[in-house]
């Protein structure tokens, strides 16, 4: 804005900026690029060095004695360690307290007299002068360099062994109709607190405005009672898809009533009295002109409440419960984070599948949500 | 699961059709009642006169009706239940708040929380006004902005993960894999196990927060300083101030009541904040908060019901002056109207 500072400083601005950017988007694109690696070396480096070759210390047994064949008086197994996988091998040890005691292609003579060549490829030659007996192979152990390897086993295996699709499907069907149903309610609700006059208006905005920020944990235990006993009187399940429904829209009201009073109040007052003028009753004006104008506060009301049921935790297991068939994407999330804390292929692959839906829904719509934070800042989450 | 996702459907038509019923057939029956159209002028001026007086709360009933079970009337029943057992069945007086003065988790909650309150507002109002007024000079700054506030569409638990890992710890000697402890050890420092040192972890949760937060605030606050007249920065360039002194001096105080708008929203979330210490500690190694210790009781053999809800209470009461606060703005913004 200044001119007279412009060349020096700009520089400043540019890279300070630059830093925070990185700052701020390395955590999640660390997350993206583990998820896509194979986890035998997500496990050992970072995922910085993801795209160099990374060195890893292995243990493989080799084929045993069934496999061996006689060769010119001699009985000889042989195989491949690294499987026919792309890798060099720089040493191996057939004792785990020398595991790099020899180079590739040296000969290590074994305890019980065999001798065992391991090539930098991988390939390997046990030989023996005599016919070798025991049921298994012999352990060998490798230190093999292998190039970078990015796979979708991550996600395949999260996706079908680990919930995390059952856990979708979970969060979808909370998180659509907990968006749409508010929407309705509250727009006839805020049409009537901007333009129909009637006593005690200023009170009820006054208490939307306080019940914006009511915590949550105000609300559990009592719902959690009366759901439970609604459930008992009717007898059914007091844990239910329409329990949590509801509990969501209840939630979610005061925020879209308060961000859609405020957008309908600084509409025109002209259209609405030549409506009137033309005989329309607020029912009419209501349906045929606010609603239609009043689209892009529906939306960004619509993208926040979508985020905040399809992000939320602790709506969903009080109210839906952590077994495993009613476990949404976030709840799923806290148990793997338990029981397979360091997985880490499986941790990071779950985790995207769980943000990649509000992402998307955040990058191509950003403007509305924007539009709607400066509408309703009174809110946090 | 194709049943699952029917019935949810079904679920969304059938509310959003019930809805419409509800406000067409009301209405309809009102006007049917007390028509006001064909009538002569008397009675046509004091039908429509009943009507326009039921009308709203016709509009308002289903939202009041919701509002009432799902925020009202639990708030009241959790003050209740705060003076009774744990299962929420004989009085006790004040004996659960007794409980909870003498609880060392509860004071190790409630030092930790305004720990939070001190460093996770601050951070993310100062970052998020810093780098507002930065993004605004330069021709990227859109695209680094959508970056800054793309973490405030991951979840709480999402961005636990995305940062558990970053803190990641491996024994010394060993290869790091998170990008903390990696940075540590190319400085030639020792790897330490960050989330379970006591004190110093509260920072690594709130680090989280303050990095899902800081977006926010840049958002508003930069709205607020495009907001600020140019005249006045024109002003003060001639009068020959430098660049710290029109950011500081003239800008800042211009968006005051933005700055702490952002700020008492976050208070709030800090206070509820509940999912990043469920998923990242669970309270161990004295990181308790109340929203998770509440959580705690909640469940915790069996469920105590009078612990849980006197620490709702708790949290609610911090949450009041703040809520008072809001409700008194927004009626002068109503008066200005």
């Amino acid at each position: 804005m200044n001119p007279a500072t412009r060349s020096p400083l700009m520089w400043v601005v540019h890279l300070s900026v630059f830093l925070i950017v990185a700052l701020w988007t390395l955590p999640t694109a660390g997350l993206l690029i583990s998820s896509l690696r194979d986890k035998d070396q997500l496990a050992v480096s970072g995922w910085w060095t993801a795209l160099s070759t990374s060195s890893q210390n292995i243990v493989v047994r080799a084929p045993g004695p069934d496999a061996q064949v006689e060769r010119d008086g001699k009985f000889v197994i042989s195989g491949n360690l690294l499987d026919g996988q792309a890798g060099q091998i720089s040493a191996f040890g057939f004792n785990s307290r020398e595991p790099t005691a020899f180079k590739v292609g040296e000969t290590a003579e074994l305890n019980d007299g065999e001798k065992l060549t391991v090539q930098a490829d991988g390939n390997f030659e046990i030989v023996s002068d005599r016919k070798m007996e025991g049921s298994r192979g012999q352990r060998v152990f490798v230190t093999a360099s292998s190039p970078p390897r990015f796979t979708f086993d991550n996600y395949v295996e999260v996706l079908s062994a680990e919930g995390i699709g059952r856990s979708f499907i979970n969060s979808l069907t909370v998180a659509v109709p907990a968006t749409i149903i508010p929407i309705m309610i509250a727009a006839f609700a805020a049409y009537a607190l901007a333009w129909m006059p009637f006593p005690g208006r200023a009170i009820l905005i006054a208490v939307v405005v306080g019940l914006l920020v009511v915590p949550l944990q105000m609300s559990l235990i009592p719902l959690l009672k009366l759901y439970n006993g609604v459930g008992a009187f009717f007898g059914v399940p007091a844990k239910t898809y329409v329990g949590i429904w509801l509990a969501h829209t209840g939630f979610g009201l005061p925020l879209a009533i308060y961000l859609l009073r405020n957008y309908m109040a600084g509409l025109p007052r002209e259209i609405m009295e030549s409506a009137r003028v033309d005989g329309a009753s607020d029912f009419d004006i209501f349906v045929k002109i606010i609603l239609p104008l009043s689209f892009p506060a529906l939306a960004s009301f619509a993208i926040f409440q979508f985020l905040w049921t399809w992000n939320d935790l602790l709506v969903a297991i009080v109210f839906l419960g952590a077994g495993p068939d009613e476990l949404v994407l976030t709840g799923r999330l806290v148990n793997l984070l338990g029981s397979r804390g360091g997985n880490w292929e499986i941790l990071t692959a779950s985790a995207f599948i769980t943000i990649i839906v509000p992402l998307i829904v955040f990058f191509s719509l950003q403007r509305y949500l924007v539009r709607g934070l400066l509408a309703g800042s009174v809110k946090g989450g | 699961m194709f049943y699952q996702l029917a019935a949810a459907a079904g679920f969304m038509l059938a509310g959003v059709l019930g809805c419409a019923a509800y406000f067409w057939g009301t209405s309809f029956v009102l006007d049917l009642i007390f028509p006001s159209k064909g009538k002569s002028g008397a009675v046509a001026s004091r039908n429509l006169r009943i009507t326009n007086a039921i009308r709203p709360w016709l509009f308002l009933a289903p939202a009041l009706f919701a509002l009432a079970t799902y925020l009202i009337y639990p708030v009241i029943m959790s003050l209740w239940y705060s003076f009774h057992d744990r299962a929420g069945q004989s009085f006790v007086g004040v004996s659960n708040y007794a409980w909870m003065v003498n609880d060392g988790e509860f004071r190790q909650s409630i030092y930790n929380n305004f720990l939070w309150l001190l460093v996770v507002p601050a951070l993310a109002t100062f970052f998020g006004l810093v780098i507002a007024a930065l993004t605004d000079r330069i021709w990227w700054g859109n695209i680094a902005k959508t970056l800054i506030f793309m973490p405030m569409a991951i979840s709480f638990v999402g961005a636990a993960v995305i940062w558990k890992f970053i803190y990641d710890f491996r024994p010394e000697g060993a290869e790091q894999i998170g990008l903390l402890n990696a940075i540590v050890v190319a400085f030639g420092g020792a790897p330490q196990a960050w989330i379970t040192l006591p004190f110093w972890n509260n920072f690594f949760l709130m680090a989280i927060l303050v990095w899902i937060q800081t977006g926010f605030a840049m958002v508003i606050l930069s709205a607020a300083l495009r907001g600020i007249p140019e005249e006045t920065i024109e002003a003060a360039v001639i009068d020959g101030a430098n660049g710290w002194q029109i950011f500081f001096k003239i800008m800042v105080p211009q968006i005051w009541g933005t700055i702490a708008v952002v700020w008492t929203t976050i208070t709030i979330l800090v206070l509820k904040v509940f999912d990043i210490v469920l998923a990242m500690t669970n309270g161990q190694w004295q990181s308790q908060v109340l929203a998770n210790l509440m959580f705690d009781w909640m469940f915790r053999g069996g469920g105590d019901f009078g612990r849980g809800a006197a620490i709702a209470v708790v949290i609610m009461i911090l949450v009041i002056p703040i809520m008072v606060w809001n409700i008194r703005n927004a009626a002068k913004e109503m008066k200005g109207h």
